[in-house]
């Protein structure tokens, strides 16, 4: 059955799986960055630098601007925590790449199957936050210090949504682990008919919809995006922060947000399955199908997020706590009823 | 009776003592009050002939400036007369205040200026009638020197605290013009290898 | 220089020393009628003795639009007293005019409002005729009151999504500078200049309009009023947009008069004032059929709603334009050397900015002898003091960039 781990001792395996966690975090922030912030943003913005750099539709573009990046020079104020300073990216990415030990790309392509991985994968993307209140704090500045501020109360607000958002889903799966949400929907039936199986958008939409808003709110996009709120604060938390240092909370931006895409795709469209794809085709052509699905739930996300205004803060919460975190409740309770009744 | 004659009439009967003078200027009514009521004539202006709108409050200086650089035959650099002369309305001495109100409902508007005491010159504050005077006093005062007498924080506006003198006074020197006189003559400099460059080099040299 | 005793000013050394913009002279936080949504929580605040903590916004800081410094005074997020310190950009003009003969002023005041150049140079070129007793010729008018509106159209255009921007949403100010750019192609064909057309001359204009212009001209207006229905969809429409923009930063008509305020900024709050209707007449305005909008509510998104009705109003204002232009010379007969007469001429004209007004005195010289800019940014944003006290940080943005003011012409 393991197709990968065949010949492999443990030891290798774990290597191997970490590697791959590692190469994915950067892989999939300059597949996102590449695609939606400078390729599709440039269209919809008529941009014409990001088309211009290396002839064909811009291409070196995001090369340009990692070497940019890394050849600015390292920049610590003279009042900053330089400790904190320093660790506060690390923290940021890390949080990112424990999101993505959970997800799973095909029937036995995910590094730990765990038994309460949505549980998991929620948990451990609100420590990001914990990096970037380090960070707003240690740089000694008081934008940046309202920015962190800023992305604590959001984040307080918008877990419970994400949370509760992600509970009619478990309850329809019946299980917390995402390899068995994702055999859930493929092995489930649209009132008898199975041919695509039953992805949860269908069933649990409005769970998809406020996953999507508040993931946005997570991710700290427009509409939510004012923990950065670069007409305001500057760029918040950010502020201070130059070359590579700031590489890693942009790497850390995207992706996040490719692990939430990847998240949503798991939970409500089925992740790698695809329909009528069993056995070892579907072990190939699950990180595939998956890929397709999160950059279909990522264009969502950043084309909302190009085009609408920002919220404020105090809007925000309104947001959070009068609608999204009732009609959260609605749905659960909505869901329970009819999973009992059927 | 045209409409400047028909606000003439209406303004100074309004404000009665206070105008010393009025006089017409390219169609815009200009009245000279009495400095004691400076105040009490933008409260008139604004109660009761409904100037509700503050254009601005400014200085000028009557003293003619003392002319830097010129050169015989040099007609970029602006020559004024030497002799101290008034605009419209006249002027008692060297300072004075002026200010335009206007009625946005109306759509009238006119100019008031008052004399002030050259050693000292002080007026009374507009702000508590018009709260937009704030600013325009602190202009005022840092450029002209004139003290605006009940305004709340009079301080500087444009320019650094710690800058001394009143830059638009007649007598404060424009340094950019003393340390290098305008080219004049001498603005259109000529190709290099051309002809006329090595006399036009000497020429600049002797000047 | 003269250095007189002067009673009762503020000293800059000694005891009572005061460094200008000194967070003590911010008032202390009065309880505005308007701000009883805020009473609750500032009892709270009583009560749990939360600290202020004072904030430089800008001289460098993306939504000043250059170099405007607020000091604000912060309780949380909420501003508690705000102080506007300006003069970063002081260039002097004032006194620089007094050493210019009039044709060299015109280089100068180009540099006020920089977005709209041309609109500056008019009133001035228009006191100096006055004192002069000449007059342009009617074609000079109408390329002048052309330009004139074109510089409108492009200074709002830059408005219209720049105020996107301000409330976060990065698209609409690319589609403002792009279209925007369309019109300054204008501006520079006719011109010679994209920002400081410097083209006035006293009595006329320096050339005559290019071949094709008037037809460009009219392709453009149609880009423009295709703008303004993006503009309506993208940003009015939006309701995030008007939830930011609503009830925030309200002028009540009457104070912003006394404030100084003038322009869109005042007929945003319901004042029916335009210098092009109701002024002394100027250009070729009575000419044209034109409608001027207000809107009662004096909130930022009215000042939003009034510009972009003012922009339609302007491209079909060129149109009428463009169709009346009449043929003949554009230069009156002017001397060589201008020589002004000895008077006193105030001018004043409706700028995309608000009232823009030059007092200029004369002594019979080549050169002015006293000229008082009257810029509408100035006064525009005196009221800011007024205008931010119980907002919170991200409606300081919005106020700011829906007074939407330019720097050189607060600091000239």
């Amino acid at each position: 059955m393991s197709v990968l781990a065949l010949e492999i001792g443990w030891g290798w395996m774990l290597a191997f799986k970490a590697l791959v966690i590692l190469m994915i975090v950067p892989l999939g922030a300059l597949v996102l960055g590449y695609t939606f912030l400078l390729k599709m943003m440039s269209h919809m913005q008529s941009r014409l630098g990001p088309m211009d750099p290396g002839g064909f539709h811009g291409w070196f573009q995001l090369v340009g601007d990692g070497l940019k990046f890394l050849q600015k020079e390292d920049i610590i104020p003279e009042d900053a925590d330089r400790r904190v300073f320093a660790f506060a990216p690390v923290v940021v990415v890390i949080s990112t790449f424990l999101m993505f030990v959970v997800i799973p790309v095909g029937p036995v392509a995910v590094v730990a199957n765990l038994d309460v991985g949505v549980f998991y994968a929620l948990a451990v993307s609100s420590l990001s936050v914990i990096g970037v209140l380090m960070a707003g704090w240690s740089s000694a500045n008081k934008f940046a210090l309202m920015g962190a501020l800023r992305a604590a109360g959001q984040l307080i607000a918008y877990e419970l949504p994400l949370l509760l958002a992600v509970v009619g889903v478990v309850m329809q799966a019946g299980t917390m682990s995402l390899q068995g949400i994702v055999s859930a929907q493929q092995n489930g039936s649209i009132f008898g008919w199975s041919g695509i199986g039953n992805p949860f958008i269908f069933t649990q939409i409005i769970g998809f919809l406020l996953f999507m808003i508040a993931a946005q709110a997570e991710l700290s996009q427009t509409p939510f995006d004012m923990p950065v709120a670069e007409s305001e604060l500057v760029a918040g938390y950010m502020v201070e922060y130059s070359g590579f240092r700031f590489l890693f909370f942009f790497i850390g931006e995207f992706g996040t947000a490719t692990a939430f895409a990847a998240l949503a795709a798991t939970l409500f469209l089925g992740g790698w399955s695809l329909p009528g794809v069993h056995g070892l085709s579907a072990e190939l052509l699950g990180p595939l199908v998956l890929f397709v699905k999160l950059m279909g739930v990522a264009f969502l996300m950043f084309w909302v997020r190009f085009t609408y205004p920002r919220l404020r803060e105090d809007q925000l919460q309104a947001i959070a706590w009068k609608f999204l975190i009732p009609i959260a409740l609605a749905n659960i309770i909505i869901t329970a009823i009819i999973k009992v009744a059927f | 009776m045209s409409d400047l004659e028909v606000l003439t009439t209406r303004v100074t009967e309004a404000l009665g003592d206070s105008v010393i003078e009025h006089a017409e200027a390219c169609g815009n009514l200009v009245l000279r009050v009495r400095l004691e009521s400076w105040r009490s004539v933008a409260e008139t202006a604004r109660k009761e002939l409904g100037c509700n709108y503050l254009s601005f409050i400014s200085g000028i200086d009557w003293m003619p400036a003392p002319t830097v650089g010129l050169i015989e035959g040099d007609t970029s650099t602006p020559a004024q007369p030497k002799e101290m002369t008034f605009g419209a309305a006249g002027s008692a001495g060297r300072f004075q205040v002026f200010a335009h109100v206007q009625s946005t409902s109306q759509h009238i508007g006119f100019t008031i200026k008052a004399d002030l005491d050259e050693a000292a010159p002080h007026c009374e504050s507009w702000v508590s009638v018009y709260p937009g005077a704030d600013w325009h006093e602190r202009e005022c005062w840092e450029m002209y020197g004139v003290v605006f007498d009940g305004h709340p924080s009079l301080r500087h506006l444009y320019l650094p605290w710690e800058f001394e003198g009143h830059p638009l006074r007649k007598d404060f020197p424009l340094l950019a013009r003393e340390v290098k006189p305008w080219p004049g003559l001498t603005d259109v400099e000529p190709m290099p290898g051309s002809e006329s460059d090595e006399d036009s080099k000497d020429e600049a040299g002797e000047a | 220089m003269s250095t007189t005793e002067q009673p009762s000013v503020p000293t800059n050394s000694g005891p009572d020393f005061n460094p200008g913009p000194d967070f003590k002279d911010i008032p202390a936080f009065e309880v505005d009628p308007g701000l009883q949504r805020h009473l609750a929580d500032a009892r709270v605040n009583v009560e749990l003795d939360t600290g202020d903590m004072i904030i430089n916004l800008g001289p460098q800081h993306p939504a000043t639009h250059g170099t405007l410094r607020l000091v604000v005074r912060l309780d949380g997020e909420r501003v508690i007293a705000a102080d506007p310190v300006i003069g970063y950009m002081h260039r002097g003009y004032e006194k620089l005019t007094e050493f210019r003969t009039y044709p060299q002023v015109t280089t100068l005041i180009n540099r006020i409002d920089w977005l709209s150049s041309f609109a500056n140079e008019v009133p001035f070129v228009h006191a100096a005729e006055q004192l002069m007793e000449i007059e342009a010729p009617p074609r000079a008018q109408y390329i002048r009151t052309a330009l004139t509106e074109l510089s409108r159209i492009a200074t709002f255009l830059l408005f219209l999504g720049e105020m996107g921007l301000q409330v976060g949403a990065l698209t609409p100010a690319f589609y403002g500078f792009r279209d925007r750019e369309h019109v300054l192609n204008l501006i520079e064909s006719a011109t010679g200049g994209r920002f400081h057309p410097n083209f006035n001359r006293i009595g006329g204009l320096k050339d005559d309009l290019p071949w094709g212009w008037i037809a460009e001209t009219r392709n453009v207006m149609k880009i423009v009023l295709d703008a303004c229905d993006v503009f309506e969809d993208l940003v009015l429409g939006n309701e995030i947009f008007q939830a930011r923009t609503r009830s925030v930063g309200i002028i009540p008509g009457e104070l912003g008069a006394s404030y100084g305020v003038s322009g869109s900024n005042l007929r945003a709050s319901g004042v029916d004032w335009d210098l092009r209707r109701d002024g002394a007449p100027y250009l070729a305005y009575p000419e044209l059929d034109f409608e001027v909008f207000t809107h009662p509510d004096g909130d930022s998104f009215a000042r939003y709603w009034v510009r972009l009705q003012e922009t339609r109003e302007s491209a079909r204002m060129v149109l009428q334009l463009l169709d009346k232009m009449p043929a003949g010379p554009i230069m009156a007969k002017v001397a060589r050397i201008i020589k002004v007469p000895a008077g006193e001429a105030w001018v004043e004209t409706e700028n995309p900015l608000g009232q823009m007004g030059y007092y200029v005195v004369s002594k019979g010289g080549t050169g002015p002898f006293r000229v008082k800019i009257r810029s509408a940014s100035f006064s525009n944003v005196s009221i800011l003091p007024w205008m931010l006290r119980g907002v919170y940080v991200p409606d300081v943005v919005t106020i700011l960039a829906s007074l939407y003011f330019i720097l050189g012409d607060i600091d000239r």
